[in-house]
C-alpha cells in the first residue's frame, strides 16, 4: 500500500527506466489516445507529480476475456500499466493475496482512498434471488459492487458484460444479469464495449484516467469518444467494395476470395463502434474482418439477441416464427393489396348492379 | 330554342344550358407541390431503400471503377434531405394557408360531426351504405390515414436522419438534432430494422391511398384525383344529403 503514495515516475526510475523512455512512452501514448501535440508534456508533467490512483478491479458474472485482452496489451505494454502506472491494488484473478488477506485490501482502501480510487468492474452482477446467482467472498456480488462503488472516484464497466448485459442477460435472462449502469446509480460510469474490448483501448482508457484524473469525454452512450465514436464500416478497408457493390455472396465464391465487402454475409459493422478496424487486435496483426468474417457487433447493445450474425436482416422473431423486416412488411402488404383488389372486385359488381336505377 | 345571345354560362351545341357545378379551390400550389414532391420522393426512398437493405448482386471490375451501392446511397439520402425541407415548407404552409392545409397536422376528435363522419366513411368503405357524403376537404376516414401517414413521414425523417449521422459523425449537426434517437435504440441495428419496417408501412399506406384516390373519383360525387392536380373541389351533384 505504501506505493500507493508514489508517482509513476519515482516508480520507473526506481526500475532503472530512463527519462528518455519516458517521455518517448508519453508521446506515444497521447499519440494513441488522439490527443493534441500539448498532451504529451501535460501526460508527463501529471505522472512526475501526481500519486498513483489505486485501482481496484472485480469480477462479477464474466469469462475473464476482458482480463485476457488486458494482460496482452503492447502499446502500453501492460506491464508498465499495471506494475507502474497504477497501482492495481485488488485484482482477485491476477493477485497473489487470497481469502481473508485479499478481502482485507478492499476495505482498507475504501477507507484510505476514499473518493479518490477507480473501481473497474469485469462482468455484472445478477439480481434475481437477492443476488443468489453470483456469490463472491461468501456473499452476492451485487452488495460487494455497491459497497466499493459508494467511495469509489469512478467506475470502469469493462466489456459487454458490464456494458450492455451480454450472454449471460440473453433472454429470458434467468438471473436477471444486470449491466453495472442500471445497479450504480450515483457515479461517473465509462463504457468500454467489447466482447472483449480491445486491449489498447482498456490500457489507453486506465492511462487516461490515471493520469488526468478525470473520465475522457464521453458519447451519449456513456462510451470514450477516443475509441467509439466511429463505426467498424467507417474505416474498414473494404469500404470501397462496399460503395462500389461488391459482395461476397457465399463464403467460399470469388468475391470471398477477393476480399470483397462482407455486408450481405451478415457484416455488423454498419452498426458497431469499435475502433477494431483501426486498432486491430493482438499488436495490430489482424481484425475479424481482416481474416475474412463479419463483424459480429460484440460491442453493441443486445448483440447477443438480435437474430443470427451471418444475416443482412435483423431477424424478428416476435411472432414466434423466423421473419425479417422485409418477409414482415411483403406479407402485410400482400394481405393489404389482396384486400384492395377483393374491395375492387366489390365495388365493380355492385356499380354494375346498381347501374340502372342510378343513371342521371 | 333560346335566343343564344341572352344566354349566359356554359352551353351545348343546341344552346342547352349546362349545369351549373359548384366548384370550390381547396388545395392550394403549395400543398399541390408538396403533395407530388412528397410522392416522387417516397417513390424514389423505397426503391433505393430496398436496393440499401438487399443490395443488387456484386459488380465485376476494380472497387474503383465502381460505384453503384455509391449512388444508390446517394439517390437514398437526396431524396431523404429533399423530403425533409419540403416537409418544413409544408408545416410552414399549414399556418400561412387555408383551412384545409392544415389537416394533415392533427385530428378534431373534439368534433362530433367528424367523428360521426369517421363512422359514417367506415360504413361507406364495408358496402354498408348507399351513398356517399360530399367533404370539401379530406373525408375523416381519410383524414384519419393522411395523419398516419404524417407520423411515419416524421418518424422516417427521424431514424433516417439519425442513421445519416452515422456517417456524418457525431459532431455532426445532424447528430446533434437526432442523435437522441440512439438514446432510445441504442443499438443502431434495431433503428436499421424500425426504419426498415417504417417504410412497409408506407408502401401500404401508398397502395389503399391510390386505390382509394381512384375509387373515391369514380364512386364518390366529387373529383379526387384532379383536384389534387388543380386545386379545385369540383362537386358533381346538388342534392340535399
Ligand atoms: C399516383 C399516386 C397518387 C395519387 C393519384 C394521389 C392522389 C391524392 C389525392 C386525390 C389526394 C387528395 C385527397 C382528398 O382530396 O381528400 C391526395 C392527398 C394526399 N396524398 Fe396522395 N396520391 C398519390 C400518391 C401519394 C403518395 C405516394 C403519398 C405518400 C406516401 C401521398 C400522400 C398524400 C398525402 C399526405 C395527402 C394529403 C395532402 C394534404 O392535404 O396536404 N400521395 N393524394
Ligand atoms: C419514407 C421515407 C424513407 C424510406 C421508405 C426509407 C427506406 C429505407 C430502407 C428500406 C433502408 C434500409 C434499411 C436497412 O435494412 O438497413 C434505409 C436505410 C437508410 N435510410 Fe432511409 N428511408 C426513408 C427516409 C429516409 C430519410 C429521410 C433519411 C435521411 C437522410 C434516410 C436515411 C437512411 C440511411 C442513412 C440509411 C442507412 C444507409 C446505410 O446503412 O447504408 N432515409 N432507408
Ligand atoms: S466488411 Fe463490414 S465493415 Fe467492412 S465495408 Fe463491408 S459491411 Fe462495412
Ligand atoms: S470486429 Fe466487431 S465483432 Fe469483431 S471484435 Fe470488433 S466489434 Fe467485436
Amino acid at each position: 500500500m505504501s506505493a500507493g503514495q508514489e508517482t509513476f515516475y519515482e516508480v520507473i526510475r526506481r526500475q532503472g527506466i530512463t527519462r528518455r523512455s519516458f517521455t518517448k512512452f508519453c508521446s506515444l501514448t497521447a499519440a494513441s489516445l488522439g490527443l493534441g501535440p500539448m498532451a504529451a508534456s501535460q501526460m508527463a508533467h501529471a505522472l512526475e507529480t501526481k500519486p498513483r490512483i489505486p485501482v481496484i478491479w472485480m469480477h462479477g458474472l464474466e469469462c475473464t476475456c476482458c482480463s485476457e485482452s488486458f494482460i496482452r496489451s503492447a502499446h502500453p505494454l501492460v506491464k508498465d500499466v499495471v506494475l507502474s502506472m497504477i497501482s492495481l491494488d485488488y485484482d482477485d484473478t491476477i493477485m497473489a493475496a487470497a481469502g481473508h488477506q485479499a478481502e482485507a485490501i478492499l476495505q482498507e482502501t475504501r477507507q484510505k482512498y476514499k473518493g479518490q480510487y477507480i473501481l473497474a468492474v469485469e462482468g455484472n452482477p445478477p439480481l434475481n434471488e437477492g443476488g443468489m446467482f453470483c456469490i463472491d467472498g461468501g456473499r452476492p456480488f451485487v452488495e460487494k459492487l455497491k459497497e466499493m462503488a459508494e467511495d469509489a472516484m469512478a467506475v470502469i464497466a469493462w466489456g459487454a458484460c458490464a456494458s450492455w448485459g451480454c450472454v449471460q442477460a440473453a433472454k429470458p435472462n434467468p438471473t436477471q444479469a444486470t449491466p453495472i449502469d442500471k445497479v450504480i446509480k450515483n457515479k461517473p460510469i465509462i463504457k468500454v464495449p467489447g466482447c472483449p474490448p480491445i486491449a489498447e483501448v482498456m490500457t489507453g482508457v486506465v492511462t487516461f484516467v490515471t493520469t488526468f484524473g478525470r473520465l475522457p469525454e464521453l458519447d451519449r452512450q456513456g462510451r470514450p469518444k477516443m475509441f467509439y465514436s466511429q463505426r467498424i464500416h467507417d474505416k474498414c478497408y473494404r469500404r470501397p467494395h462496399f460503395d462500389a457493390g461488391q459482395f461476397v455472396e457465399e463464403w467460399d465464391d470469388d468475391g470471398a476470395r477477393k476480399g470483397y465487402c462482407l455486408y450481405k454475409m451478415g457484416c455488423k459493422g454498419p452498426t458497431t463502434y469499435n475502433a477494431c478496424s483501426t486498432v486491430r487486435w493482438n499488436g495490430g496483426v489482424s481484425f475479424p474482418i481482416q481474416s475474412g468474417h463479419g463483424c459480429i457487433g460484440c460491442s453493441e447493445e443486445g448483440f447477443w439477441d438480435k437474430g443470427s450474425f451471418y444475416d443482412r436482416l435483423t431477424g424478428i422473431n416476435q411472432f414466434g416464427i423466423e421473419a425479417n423486416a422485409d418477409k414482415v412488411g411483403a406479407t402485410v402488404a400482400g394481405v393489404v393489396a389482396a384486400g384492395v383488389a377483393a374491395h375492387a372486385a366489390v365495388t365493380a359488381v355492385k356499380r354494375v348492379i346498381k347501374k340502372p336505377e342510378n343513371v342521371g | 330554342m333560346n335566343q343564344i345571345v341572352e344566354l349566359q354560362g356554359a352551353l351545348d351545341a343546341h344552346g342547352e344550358r349546362v349545369e351549373a357545378r359548384q366548384t370550390i379551390y381547396v388545395y392550394e400550389a403549395p400543398v399541390r407541390l408538396w403533395h407530388w414532391v412528397n410522392a416522387l420522393c417516397i417513390v424514389v426512398l423505397c426503391i433505393s431503400g430496398w436496393f440499401i437493405g438487399s443490395p443488387l448482386p456484386s459488380v465485376p471490375g476494380e472497387a474503383s471503377q465502381n460505384f453503384l451501392m455509391g449512388y444508390i446511397r446517394f439517390a437514398h439520402f437526396a431524396a431523404g434531405q429533399v423530403i425533409a425541407v419540403a416537409l418544413l415548407m409544408r408545416i410552414y404552409w399549414a399556418f400561412v394557408g387555408n383551412t384545409y392545409a392544415r389537416q394533415v397536422f392533427y385530428l378534431p376528435f373534439w368534433d362530433k360531426t367528424w367523428l360521426w363522419g369517421v363512422w359514417f366513411e367506415l360504413k361507406w368503405y364495408l358496402f354498408l351504405t348507399k351513398d356517399p357524403k360530399k367533404y370539401i376537404g379530406h373525408n375523416p376516414l381519410g383524414h384519419v390515414a393522411m395523419f398516419a401517414f404524417m407520423l411515419f413521414l416524421v418518424f422516417m425523417i427521424c431514424t433516417g436522419f439519425a442513421l445519416y449521422s452515422e456517417g456524418t459523425g457525431i459532431d455532426s449537426w445532424q447528430h446533434a438534432l437526432f442523435g437522441w434517437v440512439f438514446g432510445i435504440f441504442p443499438n443502431s441495428q434495431d433503428v436499421h430494422t424500425f426504419h426498415h419496417l417504417g417504410m412497409w408501412a408506407i408502401v401500404i399506406f401508398a397502395i389503399v391511398h391510390i386505390y382509394a384516390a381512384v375509387r373515391e373519383d369514380i364512386m364518390s360525387r366529387q373529383s379526387m384525383i384532379s383536384s389534387i392536380i388543380s386545386g379545385e373541389r369540383v362537386f358533381r351533384d346538388d342534392f340535399r344529403d
